[in-house]
């Protein structure tokens, strides 16, 4: 009971006029950027980091998850009028909201979207009201040796589960893990991998590497491959759904949701994987199978009611544990930590006022997007008519200025730069770049709770393993690391029929379903 | 990162290849991998143990277990390439994957972000930052650059002020100083 008075509470605060102003400006922005093309959720609330030095952590931090909820919105409007996803989580989506956008049923997929996202998110939120204080239960009572477990596991679930190439996935953490090791050791008092440089005593700034990466290379990178030809934008009404519609979207809603949600909560599910498993869920059960591929709703329905319900629950280890498992969520971990706030399980005990206001806004942001996104999308559509110089060159003006407001040194710029061409070689050489974020973020407070539980038991690489709770941990670790061998059997089993999309490589079909002739 | 001048061409869109030549500049990110778990190795061992000998718990076995991560990752990743494998360049909205690399025009928004470095305190963030983004909008295919250069003298100009009255962070005003 005590959670839902603190609930309460929290809405109070986020309803004040200021946060409320914050939460509109964060789901309006956080939509534009999932509707721009190049530029995601991730980059900007990285971009919008220096704003952190000026406002209240709460006003912030509302702003920030507005931005989160938006983007998931804004991203299904690309994948269904440009059959171009810009995420990994709307390929999906993409798959049978194109061919409706294509048979004039634009407004409907749009709808459907909008609208699911709103049940999944809702009902999300509320999961996340029921769960995180659970977490946060279960997670007091653990050790530095069981933390840096959780986080190992963390690592290396994100590394290898998420993305086509693990060996590709590893590289990318390794080097994040090597960034997150620069400057001064906290420990020992000893600079490491600084060379000498004083501005790389205090560490690299996370901003800058957040920015450079998801920025500066994206910018690069489609600069090396602009798209030469114009992309065409399906036009569209004002969004509706009729009875039918209706009736045949609420259940792949709450399906999506409760496959979702799960996903989004364990430190390795993500978005791909419930959005895949809703989308062969809802092909098996429709009345109208033969509408699968042709523009089915079922298929809209319920992966984007998946995704947002995915993008609710990882907000639950997020604020629970302090551990991230998508790059919006890292970035967000990352404003925490800019206003000294570490999440994890003490947060609800230090800043309750502060969770609980943003978990309120969760969903107020829900609720003005939905009210935002349904008269809207026409408008938004607009947004994707922007010309590419302008959009790129601004796109590269303001990572310049999140990088520089941060220190104001011109020292940031270089590495922004160096980061960047980085950022734009992981893209060439299809190097995840989630493995290298959640590298810099986590590394160093792993590297923190190892050398607390080895001073502990005095050295005793045994205290790592003391307790049961880590070796269950260490277990999972190596579940996830033979898992390639466990996945072979899986297909078969997931489909049933051969599915059109194999969760491992959704990009292959996805430039077989652009063949379409135009 | 050594950039290959001519990637091999990418697959068509949608024709699927069987059997792709194998991208051996692929190589180079194990290069570069080798020589960063080196260069993290080599750094680890110059640190001193301290007074006390803090063994595990001291600030070396970390960068270890992190540089021979990426010693042992490159190798794989090596055998991954020569036996043919490919990472999954990343797909978007405005990246056509059947294009080859730019790779001049790469160079240049390097070039033009660099003299931006060079200059944002000497010319001053509005000035340095009004002909950064008319330089890249140039670069990307933009028509006019004097129209570039405007709307970027009115970003640059409208975050200037953004930044110094609602953040209260002064951006270098450089040449412009005192005007603004």
């Amino acid at each position: 009971m005590g959670d839902l008075a603190a609930l309460l509470g929290g809405f109070g605060d986020a309803l004040t006029p200021a946060n409320l102003a914050f939460a509109a400006i964060g789901v309006v922005l956080g939509t534009a950027v999932g509707v721009l093309p190049g530029i995601g959720p991730a980059m900007t609330v990285a971009l919008l980091l220096p704003l952190t030095y000026a406002l209240e952590p709460a006003s912030a931090l509302i702003m920030f998850a507005g931005i989160y909820y938006g983007g998931m919105y804004g991203g299904s409007t690309t994948a269904i009028l440009l059959n171009t996803p810009g995420e990994s989580s709307s390929v999906v989506t993409a798959l049978e909201g194109n061919r409706m956008a294509r048979s004039g049923r634009a407004a409907q997929a749009l709808s459907t979207a909008a609208i699911g996202s709103f049940v999944a998110g809702t009902i999300g939120s509320v999961l996340l009201v029921a769960t995180a204080p659970l977490m946060v239960d279960l997670a007091v009572g653990l050790g530095e040796a069981d933390y840096f477990a959780i986080m190992v596991l963390a690592l290396l679930a994100v590394t290898a589960v998420l993305g086509s190439s693990r060996v590709r996935g590893f590289a990318s953490l390794f080097i994040g893990l090597a960034i997150g090791l620069v400057g001064l050791d906290a420990v020992s008092g000893q600079a490491r991998l600084t060379f000498g440089v004083l501005q790389l005593i205090d560490g690299i700034d996370i901003v800058v590497v957040a920015v450079a990466i998801f920025a500066v290379g994206e910018a690069l990178w489609v600069a090396s491959r602009m798209r030469r030809s114009a992309v065409e934008v399906i036009p569209v009404g004002r969004p509706w759904m009729g009875r039918e519609d209706w009736k045949r979207s609420w259940k792949p809603w709450l399906r999506g949701t409760a496959l979702g949600f799960p996903f989004g909560a364990v430190p390795a599910g993500g978005a791909e994987l419930p959005t895949f498993l809703s989308y062969v869920a809802e092909r098996k059960l429709s009345r109208h199978p033969e509408e699968f591929g042709k523009g089915a709703i079922e298929g809209v329905a319920g992966p984007e009611a998946a995704n947002n319900a995915s993008a609710a629950g990882t907000l639950v280890p997020t604020l629970a544990l302090g551990l991230p498992t998508n790059a919006t969520a890292a970035v967000l971990l990352a404003a925490f930590m800019s206003y000294g706030i570490q999440p994890g399980p003490l947060l609800f005990q230090r800043e309750p006022d502060l969770v609980w206001a943003l978990i309120a806004s969760l969903f107020i942001g829900n609720l003005l997007l939905l009210a935002l996104n349904l008269p809207l999308a026409p408008l938004w559509a607009k947004l994707l008519r922007i010309p590419r110089p302008y959009l790129y060159a601004g796109i590269l003006f303001f990572a310049t200025l999140g990088a520089y407001a941060t220190n104001l040194q011109a020292f940031d710029l270089w590495l922004l730069l160096g980061f960047g061409v980085l950022g734009f070689a992981m893209r060439r050489f299809g190097l995840p770049v989630l493995p290298l974020i959640i590298g810099v973020i986590i590394g160093p407070l792993a590297e923190e709770r190892m050398r607390t539980a080895l001073t502990l038991s005095q050295g005793d690489w045994g205290g790592l393993v003391a307790d049961p709770l880590s070796v269950v941990v260490y277990a999972l670790v190596a579940l996830v690391l033979l898992f390639p061998l466990l996945r072979r059997f899986l297909p078969a089993r997931l489909g049933g029929r051969p599915a059109p999309v194999p969760p491992s490589d959704p990009g292959v079909d996805l430039r077989e379903h652009e063949e379409v002739p135009r | 990162m050594s950039a290959p001048a001519a990637p091999p061409a990418a697959p068509a869109t949608g024709a699927r290849p069987a059997r792709r030549p194998r991208d051996l500049s692929q190589l180079g990110v194990c290069a570069f991998l080798v020589l960063l778990g080196a260069l993290v190795v080599a750094d680890a061992a110059t640190l001193s143990q301290g007074l006390v000998d803090d063994g595990v718990v001291g600030p070396r076995p970390v960068p270890y277990v992190v540089g021979a991560g990426l010693v042992v990752t490159a190798l794989v990743l090596a055998v991954d390439v020569l036996r043919g494998g490919r990472g999954e360049a990343e797909d978007g909205e405005d990246v056509d994957l059947s294009a080859g690399s730019d790779f001049k025009r790469i160079g240049l928004l390097v070039l033009v972000f660099a003299a931006n470095v060079l200059l944002v305190e000497r010319l001053g963030w509005v000035v340095s930052g009004a002909l950064f983004f008319g330089g890249v909008a140039k670069l990307l295919g933009g028509r006019s650059l004097l129209r570039a250069v405007a709307v970027g003298a009115v970003l640059s100009l409208l975050t200037f002020y953004f930044f110094w009255v609602v953040l209260g962070i002064q951006l270098p005003p450089g040449v412009l100083d005192g005007v603004l």
